[in-house]
């Protein structure tokens, strides 16, 4: 039977949500080729993970070594790809992260496989659909190759269930390479907020802010929302890059987006189209968000944010 | 030291994208053209470091229709020393791209590949680190740097890559979920760039003048001996689901009602 091999993401051992969403369209693509789903966790440390995993009633492979430490493409590529072949994996999944976009490509050439990246869905065993041109079309792309690697676009993807019998976890040995990169630092950006992409509610802001996210911070903090921001405020250097919502940074698909201060550049409507419900509120009448809101409010964010904060707190 | 920096011809961004009606692909006529934006970037940060390391050459490689000159062109204006066309008409996946960048690798021996982290036209994010395998290089995806575009270190044009003393290696930072990350890669190595590395010149008109004499140089997929036919075909396009049409609301009120007894998402 067909092997689907699911990557992990993991960081301190513990499991990355995306994984959760991406063993979804592991479990579908499984559905639609007759196969079964099989996971990978590669790092150093990562049995916590692992077991984690296994509680959504899938095998678990470990990778477990000092050498895959730090998520470097070159080891953690060479480990996936060595895993798969032992495993006699029809396809490799891993979910369109920075993690996955980085070492899936590299897996698909050592593998000789076609690689489809970043899909929205899952048409057959061979087909699935992606987007293009910034979300302005949508292809049905098919993998020709007997090997195929595909990365994910966690927002399209629900969640996948827990399982009543964990699936049973299980070493595995591999070769690491010797790698031309070498991890120096990571800088990370702290934040008690939810995780942009996990968020049920985002506020973002834009130019209009000139920068002052109080507003936005103020009202994310009442919704209990992530914040998100556009592309001007983070070349700017106002707000973190981790934060910019966009065809280039997350792609977000909560409940509720907000968008306060956003004009609405193509690139912006690309990561936030697919929310529920969007509200925009915006000086100027004419911005291009108000085409893609359901609700707009013409008003000075300064204004309308703290009103908007206390008439939530009302409701509450 | 030598730099490959690569540059796709692809749609301009504000051109409107429709989908044809047989659903083979989009409508490209009164479309406008330009450099991939990433690229452009890439080619940016090459020229940074060829006149921090002089001396050092900066070739740039497309790969497309007789049409792409035009994008090689437009970098050879912003300052790049050559050309190198790799002519095709007809859509080339990204592993084929891949593919025919790494015989340029081999060709060229440069020391350092640049790209853009993806291409906007089918926004794969995938070429860069293809080439990185198939040349059995260490890659850098997603480079960044800890300085704004408005520092100062970005108005004096400063390089974001940091070459080491011997040019053996470099460090470079990059944008990851989470935060930030510095690696230090061996070269030659391939790294593509993201949006926050620098912001790219415009040609003067006399480099523009210039450029008209650089020469560029033509090869085809068959004289670098790669098979070009794609391992991912597109077999259908289609336009996205339209939003349905919104309403203005005309305070925060109203507003605070239609979300609550509406769209009952507070």
């Amino acid at each position: 039977m067909a092997t689907i091999l699911l990557i992990a993401e993991q960081a301190h051992g513990q499991l990355k949500k995306a994984t959760l969403n991406a063993l979804s369209a592991a479990q579908q693509l499984a559905e639609k080729s007759g196969g079964q789903v099989q996971a990978l966790v590669v790092g150093n440390g990562v049995s916590s993970a692992a077991q984690e995993l296994a509680a959504y009633g899938v095998p678990v492979h470990a990778v477990d070594a000092p050498a895959f430490a730090h998520a470097l493409a070159e080891t953690h590529s060479a480990a996936v790809a060595a895993a798969a072949k032992q495993l006699g994996a029809s396809s490799v999944v891993v979910a369109a992260t920075a993690y996955g976009k980085d070492i899936a490509p590299r897996v698909a050439a050592r593998l000789g496989a076609g690689l489809a990246s970043d899909v929205l869905g899952v048409v057959s065993q061979s087909q699935f659909r992606r987007a293009m041109w910034a979300g302005n079309a949508i292809a049905t792309v098919e993998v020709t190759t007997p090997l195929k690697v595909v990365t994910v676009r966690a927002t399209e993807f629900p969640a996948a269930q827990r399982a009543q019998a964990p699936g049973a976890l299980q070493p595995l040995k591999v070769d690491a390479p010797a790698a031309k990169t070498k991890f120096v630092e990571f800088n990370e950006v702290k934040s008690t907020r939810p995780e942009l992409t996990d968020a049920s509610v985002v506020v973002s802001g834009g130019r209009g802010t000139k920068g002052d996210f109080k507003p936005i911070e103020a009202l994310a903090d009442v919704l209990g929302a992530a914040v998100g921001a556009s592309r001007a405020v983070v070349d700017a250097g106002w707000q973190p890059n981790d934060l910019q919502v966009g065809q280039t940074g997350k792609v977000v698909a909560p409940k509720l987006y907000i968008a306060a201060g956003i004009s609405g550049a193509i690139q912006h409507l690309a990561g936030m189209k697919g929310s529920k419900t969007i509200v925009a509120v915006n000086k100027d009448p004419e911005a291009p968000i108000f085409q893609v809101a359901d609700y707009g409010l013409v008003a000075d964010l300064f204004k309308a944010l703290p009103e908007l904060a206390e008439e939530l707190k009302k409701l509450k | 030291m030598k730099i490959l920096v690569t540059v796709k011809r692809v749609e301009d961004y504000e051109s409107k994208i429709k989908v044809k009606p047989d659903n083979s692909w989009i409508v490209t006529e009164g479309v406008n053209y330009r450099a991939n934006p990433f690229d452009e970037i890439a080619v940016e940060e090459a020229l940074r470091l060829r006149d921090a390391n002089m001396p050092s050459e900066v070739v740039v490689a497309s790969i497309g229709s007789g049409a792409a000159q035009a994008e090689i062109r437009s970098a050879l204006a912003m300052g790049a020393d050559r050309g190198i066309l790799v002519k095709h008409d007809g859509f080339v996946d990204s592993d084929g791209v891949a593919r025919l960048l790494a015989k340029l690798g081999e060709k060229e021996k440069p020391d350092l590949v640049l790209m853009g982290k993806q291409a906007v036209d089918v926004d794969d994010n995938v070429t860069g680190q293809l080439l990185a395998e198939y040349l059995s290089w260490g890659q850098v995806t997603f480079a960044s740097k800890k300085e704004s575009l408005e520092s100062p270190e970005e108005k004096a044009k400063k390089p974001g890559i940091q070459l080491a003393a011997d040019k053996k290696s470099a460090q470079v930072v990059r944008e990851v979920d989470g935060g930030v990350e510095t690696l230090e890669v061996q070269l030659p190595a391939v790294v593509t760039v993201d949006l926050r590395l620098n912001v790219p010149r415009y040609a003067s008109l006399p480099n523009i003048m210039k450029a008209k004499k650089k020469p560029i140089e033509e090869l085809t997929p068959q004289a670098l001996g790669v098979d070009v036919a794609p391992k991912v075909k597109v077999v259908r396009v289609e336009s996205p689901p339209a939003r349905k049409a919104g309403i203005k609301v005309p305070d925060v009120a109203s507003l605070v009602k239609k979300l609550h007894e509406e769209a009952k998402v507070i």
